[in-house]
């Protein structure tokens, strides 16, 4: 009977993904602000639909109080979220919003199953990103001298990659983590900041010259600490950056050509990347080392199939890291391929929306920094998934908002809130042109008016014999 | 009052032009993600859920009750009786016969317990049912393996092998698909926990080895295919070579004999190959070089990986810079190098199947518990080894074996034959393993054998008549 439950719990949880994921695209087309509303309001009903089925199942399975405690914190969290949002930003968008909610319901759903302790401590560091989250939007609106700090934020991001590298201890292979956070994170934010203020007033060859020497400190630094996949996004994210900023697609080329030159060379020099993909081409022939990890997420997104073994039915605990950069396995093993796929959507649709209001802002800062923040989103989550799923090499990175990780979540929302804060600034740069616009037809049309008035008076005079 | 605003649209256009191209760029990124997934779901993932690495389906045995192991011929290998009071015993009907192949399911999996663990614990029985035994709380009957293995082959090969030491193993060579394996010493898998200590104890007899998969002999004799056809890739042609016997060669203080000394005086390549002579072998070995010869055994898959991990690879170790002796040595097949069985029965299936080694198989289908067809195994090609030309030659060779040479005992039995016999000495009195590889019927090659029986003595004393009885039942069956 308990199987029962669980098996169609899990019919239950893909089709509201499903419907989810639906609205995700069927929201961006233009309709009335009812229709809109309405859907954002179902967007969230299958949230909490999905979230109480799945920590029932969890809860059934486990009979563990925690859960049912875990369940009640998660609502509230997401409820204050949601309605301080609403009273504070009314323009903020809350579609991104509503997909920030869903990938973190995802994460929890999964850690609750994994781990309780670190679902708890998620959610706690997700409640202290969320006050973060309502902070950002009216600092950003306050703080116009952002744009002018470009030399700060490059010392701020070389010194403190430069501390992790002296100071840091090393875990799985990578030095990472310093005081138990990992700044990189929170680099990834200062870097895009650094290039956008430094390249959003004049770009000349001496300017591409100095930020390209930055970015490539940044990067260096972080090979160096064998934290390959964030030298790859900050690598990714600097080459869309200068290219956009420059507009010739000639140093995207060669950019990716010396890029590649590097990938080799960092594959003759380093045996840790080499490690990486002798595990890639063939993991199942050095399964007792290198590629272990990669094939026990193998064999849980394969076990899982297209429908998932059902929530706890699974043995997702026997991938290394699952938590963390292994999370979309687990996700793959327990909620199946089409919940997965379903999953990326959402974070495609989360990506299409940054660019969305990239491409509406007008300030050449906000603009770049939508656009920079967007690629390092959408690249991390190719590094990752595509690690896992042994489509490129492994690289460790999370799943932002998904996976386990204090710094990646509070960084992640950091980031979305940026965002929201641009938005919030362009909705109402856009009701202030509006509104401009509107005055001067009412005066063009007032003047037009007196003319006419005039000329009507002076015909009729004329008219008179 | 629209004039501003169609002011303004030109000049945005071209700057967004960027940011279109890179959401372009990653919308893409995005889609190969989610298209690579479906293609690793399709196509890839079996090959990871079946390795034996992955104890993950293990736990799927509370939910399932093992499925049955068939063979081709219909006949139970392995099943699971689920008795009155719920505890479920793995039976073996066959017991030792099988004990490799098949494989057991008690400290740890082996054979095809291990290989199709996997479909063994799946269950696909009409969905209806499943969700009734779902919910009365009962298992799922789990789907059944049909194999490749035909128990007549099987059991001509393991009564012929008799209380020797040695492996058999028998293939389609158009098909890639096994139809006999037979190693022995070997074990009963019905009782395999109680005998289990005793078992892994034994260092002498190592009877839980899969011989015919994974035992590392010398090839003896059976290598001169190789050397002939590293000749054959040299020169252009085997028909330039010829060779006075005189039953015994040196060469820098080294000397090598054929056996028991017999002179077999004026000899072309292709009589050579039919007496096994080792003098002429040896003069050719020195006269390719090691280089080459590695060359052309590397193309054959030594010292590269065989179609399974679970295959052991084999070993060759000449270079340019190897000593004479050692390039004599191991022109006639001794030397340091070491095959497997299955190794030399690839060879022989390339050899019969213009020069293409299809991929092994043991499972022919996957059948659900109400034998409904779950999956169906398609033949695949592995590696080319030869190409047609080399094929139809090493074949044309194989032949003179069977008609004039040390294989005429399979001469006059209604069919015809080709293959090569091999005397792999292995210690210093001069004992020999006993090989024989080779194919039934000519014209059309029906099955491909390997054959070694250890310290057998000549490959024409012990292995041919195996593979001669193997021959026979292969034409009763049909």
């Amino acid at each position: 009977m308990l199987n029962l439950t669980v098996e169609l719990s899990k019919y239950v949880i893909l089709t509201l993904m499903v419907v989810y994921t639906f609205y995700c695209f069927y929201l961006v087309r233009r309709q009335s602000r009812e229709d809109q509303a309405e859907s954002l309001n179902k967007q969230i009903l299958l949230i909490v639909l999905m979230d109480t089925t799945a920590l029932a199942v969890v809860f059934l399975k486990t009979r563990k109080m925690e859960v049912i405690v875990f369940y009640c914190l998660m609502m509230a969290y997401f409820a204050l979220l949601l309605l301080l949002y609403r009273v504070l930003y009314k323009k903020a968008s809350m579609l991104l919003l509503n997909n920030m909610c869903m990938l973190q319901s995802i994460g929890f759903i999964m850690l609750c199953r994994l781990h309780m302790e670190s679902a708890l401590r998620q959610l706690l560091i997700s409640a202290g990103g969320g006050v973060l989250a309502l902070l950002i939007p009216f600092l950003i609106r306050k703080m116009r001298f952002l744009r002018r700090l470009a030399w700060l934020y490059a010392a701020v991001g070389i010194l403190m990659l430069g501390a992790v590298l002296v100071l840091a201890r090393t875990s799985y292979g990578a030095k990472l983590s310093l005081l138990g956070m990992q700044p990189s994170e929170v680099i990834k934010i200062t870097f895009v900041f650094f290039m956008a203020s430094y390249l959003c007033r004049e770009v000349t060859l001496k300017r591409i010259i100095i930020a390209t020497a930055i970015a490539a400190l940044h990067v260096v630094i972080l090979v160096i600490s064998r934290d390959l996949g964030s030298a790859l996004i900050f690598f990714i994210t600097y080459l869309f950056m200068i290219y956009v900023i420059t507009r010739q697609f000639r140093y995207l080329l060669l950019g990716t050509a010396g890029g590649a030159a590097a990938s080799v060379a960092a594959y003759f020099l380093f045996g840790h990347v080499r490690q990486r993909v002798s595990a890639w081409r063939d993991p199942l022939a050095v399964y007792e080392n290198e590629g272990y990890q990669i094939v026990q997420s193998l064999f849980a997104i394969g076990t899982g199939g297209w429908f998932g073994m059902g929530l706890c039915q699974g043995s997702p605990e026997k991938i290394p890291v699952v938590r963390n950069d292994l999370i979309f396995s687990a996700i793959c093993e327990e909620l199946g391929g089409i919940f997965a796929i379903c999953l990326i959507l959402v974070c495609m649709s989360f990506f299409l929306m940054i660019v969305n209001i990239s491409l509406k802002i007008k300030n050449p800062f906000y603009k770049l920094i939508a656009l920079g923040l967007g690629t390092e989103y959408a690249f991390q989550v190719f590094l990752t998934i595509g690690g896992v799923t042994k489509f490129i090499p492994l690289t460790g990175v999370t799943l932002p908002l998904v996976s386990y990780g204090g710094t990646s979540v509070i960084s992640t929302m950091i980031m979305v809130s940026i965002i929201q804060g641009l938005y919030i600034l362009r909705e109402e740069e856009d009701e202030e042109i509006e509104r401009l616009r509107r005055d001067a037809i009412q005066r063009a049309r007032e003047r037009e008016q007196a003319r006419t008035g005039k000329e009507s008076v002076r015909s009729r005079r004329s008219a008179r014999p | 009052m629209s004039a501003p605003e169609e002011a303004r649209v030109p000049e945005k256009r071209p700057r967004n032009r960027e940011y279109t191209l890179v959401s372009v760029f990653f919308v893409l990124i995005f889609v190969s993600l989610i298209g690579y997934l479906v293609y690793f779901n399709t196509f890839v993932s079996d090959d990871f859920i079946n390795s034996p690495y992955n104890t993950r389906q293990d736990t799927f045995s509370d939910r399932v009750v093992r499925g049955s192991i068939l063979s081709e011929d219909g006949y139970v290998l392995a099943q699971t009786t689920v008795y009155v009071d719920g505890t479920e015993q793995r039976t073996y009907p066959y017991a030792n016969m099988f004990a490799h192949v098949v494989g057991y399911d008690s400290h740890g999996k082996s054979g095809l317990e291990s290989e199709a663990n996997f479909s063994l614990l799946s269950s696909h029985t009409f969905f209806i049912d499943q969700m009734k035994n779902e919910f009365y709380g009962r298992k799922n009957p789990g789907d059944n393996v049909v194999t490749s293995l035909n128990v007549t082959l099987q059991s001509t090969a393991y009564n012929a092998l008799g209380s020797r030491r040695g492996a058999v193993i028998v293939l389609e060579p158009k098909t890639g698909r096994i139809l006999a394996m037979v190693s022995k010493p070997d074990f009963d898998p019905n009782t395999i926990a109680s005998d289990w200590d005793a078992l892994v104890q034994d260092g002498n007899n190592s009877s839980l080895l899969n011989r015919a998969t994974n035992g590392a002999y010398p090839p003896g004799s059976t290598f001169k295919l190789v050397t002939a056809l590293d000749y054959f890739r040299q020169k252009g042609t085997l028909e330039g070579y010829s060779y006075l016997c005189e039953g015994i060669i040196t060469e820098e203080d080294h000397t090598i004999h054929c056996y028991n000394e017999t002179a077999h005086g004026a000899e072309t390549l292709y009589s050579a190959f039919a007496n096994s002579c080792n003098c002429a072998f040896a003069d050719i070995g020195i006269r390719l070089g090691g280089a080459s010869l590695r060359k052309t055994a590397e193309e054959l898959l030594f010292n590269r990986k065989l179609p399974f991990d679970s295959y052991k690879k084999s070993t060759f170790s000449l270079t340019g810079n190897s000593p004479v002796p050692l390039v004599m040595q191991t022109a006639i097949g001794q030397g340091n190098t070491l095959v497997s069985p299955a190794h030399m029965a690839l060879i022989a299936c390339a050899a019969a199947n213009g020069g293409v080694v299809m991929r092994p198989t043991l499972i022919d289908e996957i059948r659900n518990a109400d034998g409904d067809l779950v999956k169906k195994t398609k033949p695949v090609s592995y590696a080319r080894l030869f190409s047609n030309n080399e094929a139809n030659l090493l074949g044309k060779l194989m032949q003179g074996v069977v008609e004039n040479g040390t294989a005429t005992a399979l001469l006059g039995r209604g069919y015809t034959a080709a293959g090569k016999t091999g005397s792999a000495e292995f210690d210093e009195n001069g004992s020999s393993h006993s090989w024989f590889i080779g194919y039934r019927n000519v014209e059309d090659p029906e099955i491909a054998v390997a054959v070694i029986v250890e310290n057998g003595g000549t490959g024409s004393e012990a292995a041919v008549p195996i593979a001669g009885m193997i021959f026979d039942a292969y034409g009763m069956l049909q």
